[in-house]
């Protein structure tokens, strides 16, 4: 299917001694937009493959980002608008075969003509981690326990937040470093954005329910970036909200739906037991096995993490072992916007040079 | 709570259990505790399910709670189990069914050590044969006696006189379901269902009619704990241990408790009686306590065996209450006979704990 966005369809195969270097770009979230427009489109064809009926990826389903809480709305706007029209954009398609021969990329899309390219670019994202892989927290058997995802679809759709039988929440339990940080799941690495993201929620939940009490138990506050600290602050200083070091052991419903979770604090040297109405449990970035499949068609490596692997983390970090693949976001690890638009950005003049010089690296 | 979600992870964990041809090993302690259980398991069995059980006279401890009490080290431990997989070796056995949670979760521990790490097994072999001259083979299924009795409980329902109904409601029994630690929370994937919600109980009690209650303090430990216990100082620990699950159980009047560890059903029955002559609290209807059951004689009152066959009369919480619930008929003046009609004596009239 092909998105208004686009209004051109050059032919897919093509007669390359006549025609423009074509870019293949996989992945329609932010940083495959990003990266579709910052490429000259006069100079090549670039088409964009989304598996989605509409692109956007994760930033669709968000609110307010973090930290200003803008709409994410306005970012999404602004990364589509910046694609020029002629930019091909292909949704709801999946990429059944992929394969280089001769410096051309072949891809077979579910029937469909093959599409040939002589640069692709992975920009296939992350996925949510399944939270009902931690067993413990009763995500998809307790009733009150939902994800950061679920939280923003509510927030998204301008919904009250209630429980499962209705009722305005009084007490909320924010769990961080769900399936990050945690060698039990298999996941070490830490998923960057959820701590902000839960400061940030937990500020977005007192707004609608002033009364409510909030709870979040974490590892640590890895408030990394501009302004991330001082949204922390503005947590606890205005909204009262309540930080506590210790990871959650496990969560048991009790007749009524409440949740008993089991917890320490940490700093006081205590363990905690507690009656919440809701958890609310900050879900990580997982490697999608979408992006595994066609990193195996193209032979690209993956990190211990499961993350796509460029040629070099420091100088090298957008081309691969494979000369004319390129990758870009959070194909790589988990990433924040900012970082993924300058990300995607540094990906397109990284290409732009490959198709002109035929150096990738 | 949505039964799906369960059902998702019940679908997760699976495990192979052996069909027939067992080499049954008994607990040590289980025999003290609740005397007819084994018994039941090995009629069952035999007599119901026409299987072939074969138990070794030359069967030791496995020195299970020594190892989990410090005392006895890992080496040595690994050196007993061999000889009993050599025992199931000269038997001509190749299934290994324990009736003990601990033994189970020891095996188990020990069959993983050696599959990731090969030279542990041929130094332990090497132990063995230096020791006892003995050789074996590793056991091609490893079970424990309630995977048994979980694979076959359509068959037991099917056989089954009695239904977990309240005959006066018509209503599921309700029934609290505790699995011992050692059953699958070392290796989940070794246990029917997993660690977190197990369903090796659960499947027995829905088979059989009941419903299971799930309540706060459900992975609570039991109360015994090994060290919680076994260190005489720690015992209030212990105590408080069973408090803490019966008072998270309470609300939702449970009919019964079922259990399938040795420890488990000891401790939530003997404490019972031990917080009623402490505390005057009683956890049942009208003065009577929770009556606490193994998966044994859960199916041997399914299939209609007499009560005091099955050793209930030792249970130090009177099981009376469940048998009317469900109509099992018994015969009180026979309560403290022997088979042959001989009298085992009768305990003391508990203070605060209905007595029958
Ligand atoms: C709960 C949560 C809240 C967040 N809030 C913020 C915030 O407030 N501010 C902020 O800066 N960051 C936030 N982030 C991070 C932000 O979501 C990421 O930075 C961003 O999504 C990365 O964009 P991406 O395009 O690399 O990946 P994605 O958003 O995952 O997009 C990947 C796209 O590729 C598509 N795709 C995948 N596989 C294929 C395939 N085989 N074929 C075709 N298409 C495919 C997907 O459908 C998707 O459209 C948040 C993250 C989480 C988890
Ligand atoms: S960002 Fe925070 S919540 Fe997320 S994995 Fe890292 S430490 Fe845990």
């Amino acid at each position: 299917m092909e998105c208004q966005l686009g209004n051109q369809k050059p032919p897919l195969f093509l007669n390359f001694t006549e025609m423009k270097k074509r870019i293949i770009i996989i992945g329609g979230g932010i940083a495959g937009m990003t990266v579709a427009g910052a490429l000259p489109s006069n100079e090549f064809d670039i088409i964009l493959i989304e598996k989605e009926i509409l692109p956007g990826g994760h930033v669709a389903k968000w609110d307010r980002l973090f930290p200003s809480r803008r709409p994410a709305k306005e970012v999404l706007d602004f990364v589509q608008k910046s694609m020029a029209k002629n930019v091909v954009i292909k949704t709801g398609s999946t990429i059944t075969t992929i394969h280089r021969d001769q410096n051309l990329f072949t891809l077979h899309l579910n029937g469909e003509e093959p599409i040939v390219g002589d640069a692709v670019v992975l920009a296939t994202g992350f996925d949510l981690f399944d939270a009902r892989k931690k067993e413990e927290y009763g995500y998809g058997i307790y009733n009150n326990v939902i994800t950061s995802e679920e939280l923003e679809q509510i927030f998204h759709e301008g919904k009250k937040l209630t429980t499962s039988e209705g009722k305005t929440p009084q007490r909320i339990g924010i769990i961080h470093c769900v399936g990050s940080r945690d060698e039990k799941v298999g996941n070490l690495y830490c998923s960057k954005v959820c701590c902000v993201t839960g400061v940030k929620q937990a500020i977005e939940i007192k707004e609608m329910l002033p009364e409510c009490e909030i709870f979040s138990f974490y590892m640590d506050l890895r408030m990394y970036d501009r302004n991330f600290e001082e949204l922390y602050y503005e947590a606890q200083q205005k909204w009262g909200i309540n930080f506590i070091r210790g990871r959650l052991s496990e969560c048991a419903e009790n007749p009524g739906h409440s949740l008993i979770i089991k917890t320490e604090d940490t700093l006081t040297g205590h363990p905690l037991k507690m009656t919440v109405d809701m958890i609310i449990l900050l879900v990580g970035f997982v490697p999608s096995p979408e992006t595994k499949r066609i990193a195996r068609m193209l032979d690209l490596q993956t990190g211990q993490d499961g993350f796509l692997l460029s040629s070099d983390e420091h100088y090298n970090d957008n081309s691969t072992s494979v000369p004319g693949v390129f990758l870009t976001g959070a194909v790589k690890g988990p990433a924040c916007i900012v970082n993924t638009i300058a990300d995607a950005r540094a990906t397109a003049l990284q290409i732009e040079r490959f198709l002109i010089t035929g150096i990738s690296e | 709570m949505k039964i799906e979600g369960k059902r998702r992870i019940w679908k997760d964990y699976q495990k192979e259990i052996a069909e027939d041809r067992y080499f049954y090993v008994r607990s040590c302690v289980r025999q003290n505790f609740f005397p007819g259980s084994e018994r039941t398991f090995l009629r069952i069995m035999k007599d119901e399910l026409n299987k072939d059980v074969f138990e070794n006279a030359a069967h030791t401890t496995c020195s299970g709670i020594g190892y989990h009490s410090d005392i006895v080290p890992f080496e040595t431990v690994m050196t007993m189990v061999a000889r009993q997989f050599a025992l199931m070796t000269e038997s001509g056995y190749e299934n290994f069914t324990t009736s003990c949670i601990t033994s189970f979760g020891l095996y188990t521990e020990i069959l993983e050590t050696w599959q990731h790490f090969p030279d542990v097994e041929l130094r332990v072999r090497e132990h063995l044969k230096k020791a006892t001259g003995r050789e074996f083979i590793v056991p091609k299924n490893l079970s424990h006696a309630s995977d048994v009795i979980f694979k076959f409980r359509k068959e037991i329902a099917n056989k089954a006189k009695f239904k977990l109904i309240n005959k006066h409601t018509g209503k599921p029994i309700q029934v609290v379901e505790h699995i011992g630690c050692h059953y699958s929370r070392m290796f989940p994937s070794k246990g029917v269902g997993g660690a977190e919600y197990p369903y090796v109980l659960v499947g027995m009690i829905e088979d059989w009619g009941g419903e299971v209650i799930d309540y706060p303090e459900r992975r609570h430990c039991c109360g015994f704990g090994f060290r919680q216990y076994l260190v005489q100082a720690n015992r209030g620990y212990s105590l408080s241990c069973s408090k803490k699950k019966f008072d998270s159980m309470a609300p939702y009047k449970p009919d019964c408790i079922l259990t399938n560890c040795p420890g488990c059903p000891m401790f939530l029955d003997r404490w019972q009686y031990a917080l009623s002559e402490m505390e005057g609290i009683t956890y049942g209807e009208n003065g009577q306590g929770i009556p606490v059951l193994t998966y044994e004689e859960l199916a041997g009152m399914m299939l209609g065996y007499n009560p005091w066959d099955l050793g209930l009369q030792v249970h130090q919480v009177p099981v009376e209450p469940l048998l009317d619930k469900i109509g099992i008929p018994y015969n009180p003046e026979q309560k403290f006979l022997t088979l042959d009609g001989m009298s085992i004596g009768k305990p003391e009239t508990p203070t605060f704990l209905k007595f029958y």
